[in-house]
């Protein structure tokens, strides 16, 4: 599902971010990355949606090589792959159903389809009497599942989180990663960035570590 | 394919929706746009008045023949038919000298003073207006000189000079339209692409994410495009409305202006043609700009 070989990402500025991380995601497995702050989680996973290109070696998302992927491409690659941020990224000016109807929309879905499917991932997330309401309205956990809805409305194969709980009391936070771990019951492919050890002892799950931008710890 | 213009359509609207939100920017910024477009479109409308004019009183050149004071009545008339045979010649006007002595007094309100010096010092005159073919500058000078040749004529004098200058002077009226055109074209280029530049920040966030779960640039661009688009449209509408403003509030004074002059001139407006070239000149080069626009802020969001 998700195949690195020797990824190195340089800034223009000379920071480092990643050198020579090396590694593989099955289908349907599930995998925590984490590591301290600027280690280059996030980084790593702005490679897999190629909102940035690898400096230098081989990315191979979904079978497709992305080094290789133009950039008219980016967007179909994007569809086929969930993404949940740690600020959410919702508009606020567009009712929950519209926000996690976006992708749907966006891929040209018809209209009948689209509340379908909306309906079916808010009911997932457990949001479903909510659809009609603003983001601003809910609470942070609300906010995070109506994102988690948002990322698997296009049912895809796999699914990324960058600190999917990282503004969130563990109460909430449990509950979000628990989400996650359904999906992957689910046979959808998962990978969390977190800096939370809690979830990590808890959850016992692959942990991919990484430190100064290498990967220095594989549990698989 | 319905689907496909059932989202257009939807995209078209929300992008109207868009303007109306922000009534009063997009009020000032359609003014801006209406100003500069309503200026070269005012232009054109006068100097297309002008040739107008010019031709409605002197479509051709003339030449007067000021005949010798001593001929008879019997030799003009044979002078009249022989003038009429050349084929550079489609009309000759004969004015008698006693005729050109009575409009002499009317107009010039001199009369009195002509009743004293009695007797006509008018010579008889004949008016040729030559043939469209015969019309070019050269060809006239030849004429000029076949009819001066005979005795019987003692000036002949070429309407011309100032029909030559009058169609100059359009000419470069017309250049300078143009120039104007180009010019403010430009800036309206400038002025929509400003305008989309504010509504690409205000809606930076959206545009991110839209990029992130994959909206293609297509998809991006699509209302920034249609905003431009319709930008343009409003704002050579709102021009058209000045104009026709203004011609509204000339054409009493001009109407009477020309009444003075024994005309029935009546000023004439843009023109259905010309209007809506206007309007879809001004939504191309909205959707133009708007284009240039949002490529170069989409860079960012795609790395390449």
């Amino acid at each position: 599902m998700i195949h690195f070989s020797q990824v190195h990402k340089v800034y223009p500025n000379g920071h480092e971010a990643l050198k020579r991380i090396t590694f593989r995601l099955d289908d349907t497995e599930i995998a925590f990355l984490t590591g301290h702050s600027g280690a280059g989680k996030s980084t790593l996973l702005r490679l897999i949606t190629l909102t940035e290109r690898p400096t230098r070696g081989q990315i191979v998302v979904n079978d497709k090589n992305l080094t290789k992927l133009p950039r008219s491409k980016i967007p179909y690659l994007r569809r086929d792959v969930g993404v949940v941020f740690q600020d959410h990224k919702l508009l606020y000016d567009r009712t929950v159903f519209d926000n996690v109807g976006l992708p749907l929309v966006v891929s040209g879905i018809g209209h009948r389809d689209t509340a379908r499917r909306v309906r079916a991932a808010l009911d997932k997330v457990g949001l479903l009497n909510r659809e009609n309401v603003y983001p601003i309205t809910l609470s942070g956990g609300e906010q995070q599942r109506v994102g988690i809805a948002r990322a698997v409305v296009n049912r895809p194969r796999l699914l990324l989180a960058d600190e999917p709980t990282g503004n969130l009391d563990p109460e909430l936070a449990d509950e979000i990663m628990d989400l996650f771990l359904q999906f992957n019951q689910h046979g959808v492919t998962v990978l969390i960035a977190t800096h939370d050890r809690r979830h990590i002892d808890r959850l016992r799950k692959r942990v991919l570590l990484l430190k100064d931008a290498e990967l220095i710890r594989d549990s698989a | 394919m319905t689907n496909y213009l059932l989202r257009h359509l939807q995209v078209l609207f929300f992008s109207f929706g868009q303007l109306v939100r922000t009534p009063l920017s997009s009020a000032l910024g359609i003014s801006v746009l209406g100003i500069a477009l309503a200026l070269p479109c005012g232009l054109y409308v006068l100097v297309t008045n002008a040739k107008s004019i010019s031709l409605q009183w002197q479509g051709r050149p003339q030449v007067s023949l000021f005949l010798n004071l001593e001929i008879t009545d019997a030799q003009t008339r044979a002078l009249v038919e022989q003038i009429k045979k050349y084929t550079e010649v489609s009309e000759v006007k004969y004015v008698p000298a006693h005729a050109a002595l009575e409009e002499f007094k009317a107009l010039s309100g001199f009369g009195d003073a002509l009743e004293a010096i009695g007797g006509n010092p008018l010579p008889s005159v004949l008016i040729v207006k030559p043939t469209e073919d015969a019309s070019t500058p050269i060809a006239l000078q030849h004429l000029v000189e076949k009819l001066h040749d005979s005795d019987k004529v003692d000036l002949a004098q070429l309407d011309l000079e100032w029909v030559q200058r009058l169609h100059a002077m359009i000419r470069l009226s017309q250049r300078g339209v143009i120039l104007l055109a180009v010019l403010l074209g430009l800036a309206v280029v400038v002025i929509i692409s400003n305008t989309i530049r504010l509504a690409i920040f205000n809606r930076r966030d959206e545009i991110e994410i839209i990029s992130l779960i994959g909206g293609t640039e297509a998809f991006i661009q699509r209302p920034f495009l249609y905003a431009g688009w319709i930008l343009g449209v409003l704002g050579a509408l709102f021009a058209l409305m000045l104009v026709s403003l203004s011609l509204w509030l000339m054409s009493g004074p001009i109407e009477d202006l020309a009444k003075l002059y024994g005309s029935n001139f009546e000023l004439k407006g843009l023109g259905v043609r010309p209007a809506a070239l206007l309007v879809v000149i001004a939504g191309t080069l909205g959707w133009v700009a708007s284009r240039i626009t949002v490529g170069l802020h989409l860079d960012r969001l795609y790395s390449t």
